[in-house]
């Protein structure tokens, strides 16, 4: 595989949203930096499915973090951005590589942010931040507490500057997230992990 | 959620269904298997992994309904607009070629592939002289394959499927309502043959000129995926087609060199 020569992250950076969270992560991105250890995992609810090479040109634009979307098998690369394809499932092994899953959705929903939040947490530990962003599914509750119950970081962006505030209030509401932060802060605060 | 299940109690739940029944997920990916193992612990109430492991030993039906659980079993009629409309004005003109066509759907699940391969070969008046081996892991499924018969609420998606798959016709001409289902018409499996095959422990069973596997190795590691993909090789004609998933790929494999890619669809072409 093309990144085999990259050393796996030793922390993951879960970013999960629907409805109003594009928005968000296209503006933080020209404001963060990645680190080496870290990589980050981006989980987006979309409609129609597969669109991947749309939203990864507009990310790219946007940085010069290298990004691309989440191959089966890949070793998960710090210093990497990957994006859950359209219509699959992301899933993260315990050897740290990427497995893509078209099992049933979850809340209406393929990709899962609950499915690579609990997989994620089961890989990396305590070393898993999981930020759940705008949106108006339930999915990312459930992934939250696992990350919770991992020893691990659960943030949420605060409501009142969520598009959609149903997401991250569920989520405030069910997995008591460590973290609540707008978007200014949320920048600040991962480049600081 | 039962999320006290350690990755040696699953490995002890995978020997054993090795061991005591022939079905051998150790090369399957552990995220996956995980995940399933938990949704079917918290679905039936189990106290905690051994709970179930000692209904597996002592229980062969409910045993056969484990491993079905394991697999992934979602499928869809058309998927993936471009891919039937490369197999429909590229592949299916070169097989014209032959007086005999074989087409093999390996880990075909419920069966809405090749219904929908069974629909484009009728429309491309291939299908009298085709002959489509659909098979699976699980027998319960291959059964449900064989019924032809799916939840009518799906048809809507799949009429839709089809006509941006450049379907010809009215979709619903090829299935009759009934009761919340869609049967479809049985002229569409009088070429099918619908058995049970496993992917990492049989053998080659034909040759063919296209095999059709699709979002099955996903669920393998690297090994199980080459092993897969050798076999598929050893059941390929010359200048046959293999096709997968929308994110699968034979690169990095040891087949690689023989075959070539088809446009930039996921169907590669044996030289």
């Amino acid at each position: 595989m093309a990144e085999d020569v990259d050393k796996p992250a030793q922390k993951l950076l879960l970013i999960g949203g629907s409805a109003g969270s594009l928005e968000v992560i296209l503006t933080m991105l020209p404001h963060i930096i990645l680190r080496d250890h870290l990589a980050m995992v981006i989980v987006l609810h979309r409609k129609g499915g597969d669109d991947s090479a749309v939203l990864i040109s507009l990310l790219k634009d946007r940085t010069s973090i290298p990004v691309k979307e989440a191959e089966g098998k890949e070793i998960i690369a710090g210093g990497h951005i990957y994006v859950a394809p359209g219509d699959y499932h992301l899933l993260i092994e315990k050897n740290k590589t990427f497995t893509l899953d078209f099992s049933e959705k979850i809340h209406f929903s393929r990709p899962s942010i609950d499915v690579s939040f609990q997989t994620g947490t089961e890989a990396f530990g305590t070393a898993t931040i999981g930020v759940l962003l705008s949106g108006a599914s339930k999915d990312g509750t459930e992934g939250l507490r696992s990350i919770n119950s991992a020893g691990g970081i659960s943030v949420v962006q605060t409501p009142d500057s969520s598009v959609v505030d149903f997401m991250p209030a569920n989520a405030i509401r069910y997995a008591s997230p460590k973290e609540m932060l707008n978007v200014t802060e949320l920048i600040d605060y991962i480049n600081r992990l | 959620m039962t999320n006290a299940v350690t990755d040696e109690e699953i490995t002890a739940l995978l020997m054993l269904l090795l061991e005591q029944y022939g079905y051998d997920f150790l090369g399957y990916s552990r995220a996956s298997v995980k995940r399933r193992i938990l949704r079917l612990l918290s679905a039936e109430k189990f106290n905690g992994l051994t709970a179930m492991i000692q209904r597996v030993k002592l229980d062969a039906d409910y045993a056969r309904r484990c491993i079905e659980e394991i697999t992934v079993n979602v499928t869809e009629m058309f998927r993936d607009a471009s891919f039937y409309q490369c197999l429909r004005n590229t592949i299916l003109p070169v097989l014209n070629t032959y007086p005999m066509i074989r087409i093999w759907h390996a880990g075909c699940s419920t069966g809405e592939e090749v219904y929908s391969m069974a629909i484009l070969l009728q429309e491309e008046n291939l299908y009298h002289k085709s002959l489509l081996y659909a098979t699976d892991i699980n027998p319960g499924v291959i059964e449900k394959a064989r019924k032809g018969v799916f939840p009518i609420s799906q048809m809507k998606m799949y009429s839709g499927n089809y006509m941006a798959a450049g379907g010809k016709e009215a979709f619903s001409k090829y299935y009759t309502a009934n009761y919340g289902y869609a049967r479809f018409d049985e002229r569409l499996k009088e070429k099918i043959i619908f058995a049970t095959h496993n992917l990492v422990t049989d053998k080659s069973f034909n040759e063919f000129q296209l095999i059709v596997c699709r979002n099955v190795m996903i669920y393998f590691d690297k090994d199980l995926q080459e092993t897969v993909l050798k076999l598929f090789d050893d059941s390929l004609e010359s200048l046959g087609f293999l096709a997968l998933g929308a994110r699968e790929t034979i690169r990095f494999s040891s087949i690689e060199t023989r075959f070539r890619q088809v446009d930039k669809e996921r169907i590669w072409r044996k030289m």
